[in-house]
């Protein structure tokens, strides 16, 4: 049952954020996805080095143990 | 062990804030926001830098009691690492605002409660810093830092949160006779991308709170080996 639940909760919230007209401003020629794109590859490259260094200060912290 | 420990929380804000950064540029928006126009989508990414900053310092003021109530290294490393990280939140917030401010209300920095009460808590956060540099003295240190942490926060927040509410003018939403961001929301599609964004942004300088304080941790047992075996850390 739980996961009817989910999938009702996502179906509601992708159906409230499509309903979108198309006369919007920034999405109006479409390069809208190229600044999405910008901006998700320095969000995974900012994640990535996080990922590391919590990596590095793990084994760190099992060789001072 | 496993590489990276609590890794479930990590990924539940890598989850949100990536789908925050796509769905926040990309949601429909209420058609008349006044001057705000398109910015209104800054209220994905400016005010969950202020939201975040105040679950983060609440964190740190919950853990500089506990430091009082039984002193422990661990307590002190994590007051001081996360009033570090929720000040850096609020000085993305603050530049952030100031930016939007600019392109906004035509200056950066106006008259408005909110501002001012910000300036005075952030200076009274720089007190908080100058002890964490000025005392030597470990037990020192960390109980004068736990003992203003546990006075600033509630003024901080007052400040920031009470004030501007008591005030008479504001121009910032949900302040004064101003009204709420909620007045501007018609198309009801807007909470589905902020409360979100507060989550998911909060989780992010958390980690790097977290990643903070088992650095400091490892150079505190590195510096005190032998105060480490008179059990004062637990």
């Amino acid at each position: 049952m739980k996961k009817y639940y989910l999938t009702i909760l996502f179906l509601s919230i992708i159906q409230g954020l499509m309903a979108q007209n198309e006369t919007s401003v920034l999405r109006s020629s479409g390069k809208i996805y190229v600044v999405i794109g910008v901006i998700l590859i320095i969000f995974f490259l900012v994640v990535l080095y996080l990922v590391r260094l919590d990596r590095k200060i793990t084994k760190l912290e099992q060789t001072e143990s | 062990m496993k590489l990276i420990p609590n890794l479930w929380y990590k990924l539940i804000a890598v989850a949100t804030v990536g789908y925050v950064l796509v769905y926040g540029l990309l949601i429909d928006l209420p058609t008349d926001v006044g001057i705000l126009d398109e910015t209104i989508r800054n209220l994905f990414y400016h005010v969950p830098m202020w939201f975040g900053m105040s679950l983060i310092l609440f964190a740190a003021w919950i853990n500089s009691l506990m430091y009082l109530s039984r002193p422990n290294v661990k307590r002190d490393i994590y007051a001081s690492e996360l009033t570090n990280v929720g000040l850096l939140m609020g000085f993305c917030g603050l530049f952030t605002g100031m930016f939007w401010a600019y392109n906004t209300w035509g200056t950066p920095w106006t008259n408005d409660p909110k501002l001012n009460g910000v300036a005075a808590g952030m200076a009274m956060y720089g007190g908080y810093w100058l002890i964490q540099k000025s005392v030597v003295d470990f037990e020192k240190r960390a109980r004068l830092s736990a003992v203003y942490n546990v006075f600033v926060f509630p003024l901080f927040v007052s400040l920031i949160y009470v004030m501007p509410k008591l005030s008479q003018f504001s121009i910032h939403p949900g302040s004064g006779e101003s009204v709420n961001f909620k007045a501007y929301n018609q198309t009801q599609n807007m909470e589905f991308v902020f409360y979100p964004a507060v989550i998911g942004w909060a989780l992010l300088f958390v980690w790097i709170a977290e990643l903070r304080t088992r650095n400091q941790l490892l150079k505190f047992k590195k510096e005190n080996e032998k105060i480490l075996s008179n059990h004062i850390v637990s």
